[in-house]
C-alpha cells in the first residue's frame, strides 16, 4: 500500500473519533464558557493541549485563579497515563520512517488515537497515524469552538447519546482480542472489575481517576506479563 | 484571575506534550526484555478497560441509558461488528432508551 492510501485509511479509521470529539469537546466548550474563559482561549487551549480529561479540570482551576506550578503538577498527573500509552506506541511503530516523525506523532496520542493506532493489524506508519490525527483533531477544536460560541446547537439528548460513543469505541477496540484470547478477556474483566472496586471502595474511592488509571494500568499489566509472558513478537498485534 | 489564561495554556501544553514524548525519545528500538514486552502488550487492554468501566456509567444523563449502552455495545462487538457500528449501535441505544426515561 503506498503511503497516501494509508493515510487516507487513518483518517476513514479516525472518523468515529472525530465525532465522539465533536461532542465531548462541544460539552469542554460550554464549560469554558461558563466558567468565563475567553472563547479564544478555550479553543485555543484545545488546539495546544488536545487532550480531555486534563482541559477540563484546568478550566476549572484556572476560573478559581490556580498557580502556575499547581497547574502543571495537576496536568502532570492527570495526564501521566499517557507516558505508559507512548511507551506501548513506541513498541508498535515501524524503526524505519525518520525519527523526526515520533516528535510530531506524540502530539497526537491521545487515549482515543492511541487506542486505534495500537489496534492497527501490522507495523504502525506515521502516516497512518497522521491519518487518525486529521480525523481527530479537527473535531477537538471544532466541538470546543461550536461550544463556546453557539453554548447550545445540540438537543440535549443528542449530546447525551453522544457522551457514550467514545466509550462504546473502547470496547469494539478491546472485546474482539478478548474473544479470541482467554487470557486478554480476563485481563479484561480483571481490569474492569478493580477499576470497579477503586471508585467505589473506602480511602481507594479518594484516589483521582487519573492516578486510578495509572495504578492498575501498572499493577495488572505487570501481574499478567509474570504470569502470561508474550513468546515472541509476532505475538504483539 | 490571578494567573494569565495564556501563560496557563502554555504550561499545560508543554507538560502534556513532555508525557507524551518522552517514551518514543527514549525507548526507540524494539525492547527484548520478555517481561518488559509482555508488560507493554497488556497495557492497552488494561488501560482501556480501566478508562471504560465504570466511567462509561456516568457517559450520558441517566444511569439507566449508559448501562443500557453499555451492555449494546459489549454484545455487538461481541458478535463481530466493527468499531463504528458498535459506536453508533450505542448511540443509538442511550438515545431510544431516554426516549423512554425521561
Amino acid at each position: 500500500m503506498n503511503t497516501f492510501k494509508i493515510y487516507r485509511r487513518g483518517v476513514r479509521d479516525g472518523m468515529p473519533v472525530f465525532f465522539g470529539y465533536l461532542a465531548v469537546s462541544f460539552s469542554f466548550g460550554i464549560l469554558a464558557k461558563s466558567l468565563n474563559i475567553p472563547s479564544a482561549a478555550a479553543v485555543l487551549m484545545s488546539a495546544a493541549n488536545f487532550t480531555s480529561a486534563g482541559q477540563f479540570a484546568a478550566v476549572s482551576s484556572i476560573s478559581a485563579g490556580v498557580g502556575y506550578i499547581e497547574l502543571a503538577l495537576m496536568q502532570f498527573i492527570i495526564n501521566l497515563r499517557y507516558f505508559l500509552m507512548s511507551s506501548a506506541l513506541s513498541q508498535k511503530i515501524s524503526d524505519k520512517p525518520p525519527f523526526f516523525h515520533r516528535f510530531l506523532m506524540a502530539f497526537g496520542n491521545t487515549d482515543e488515537v492511541f487506542a486505534l493506532a495500537v489496534s492497527y493489524k501490522g507495523e504502525l506508519t506515521p502516516s497512518y497515524f497522521y491519518g487518525l490525527m486529521t480525523a481527530a483533531l479537527p473535531g477537538w477544536v471544532t466541538g470546543t469552538a461550536l461550544g463556546v460560541i453557539s453554548g447550545n446547537f445540540l438537543p440535549a439528548r443528542v449530546l447525551s447519546a453522544l457522551g457514550i460513543a467514545l466509550y462504546a469505541m473502547f470496547i469494539a477496540i478491546i472485546i474482539p482480542p478478548a474473544r479470541k484470547s482467554k487470557i486478554v478477556a480476563g485481563i479484561v474483566a480483571s481490569s474492569m472489575t478493580a477499576s470497579f472496586l477503586f471508585s467505589k471502595l473506602p480511602v481507594l474511592k479518594n484516589i483521582s481517576s487519573g492516578f486510578r488509571i495509572i495504578i492498575l494500568t501498572v499493577l495488572i499489566s505487570a501481574a499478567a506479563a509474570a504470569l502470561f509472558p508474550v513468546e515472541t513478537e509476532e505475538d504483539y498485534e | 484571575m490571578n494567573s494569565n489564561i495564556f501563560i496557563c495554556i502554555i504550561v499545560m501544553a508543554a507538560v502534556t506534550y513532555f508525557i507524551r514524548v518522552l517514551p518514543l525519545v527514549l525507548i526507540r528500538g524494539k525492547i527484548k526484555n520478555r517481561f518488559f514486552r509482555s508488560f507493554i502488550y497488556y497495557v492497552p487492554f488494561v488501560t482501556l478497560s480501566v478508562m471504560v468501566f465504570p466511567s462509561i456509567l456516568t457517559s450520558t444523563s441517566s444511569f439507566i441509558s449508559a448501562l443500557i449502552g453499555f451492555v449494546i455495545a459489549v454484545t455487538v462487538s461481541f458478535l463481530g461488528a466493527g468499531l463504528p457500528v458498535v459506536s453508533l449501535f450505542a448511540v443509538a441505544a442511550v438515545f431510544v432508551s431516554e426516549l423512554f426515561i425521561r
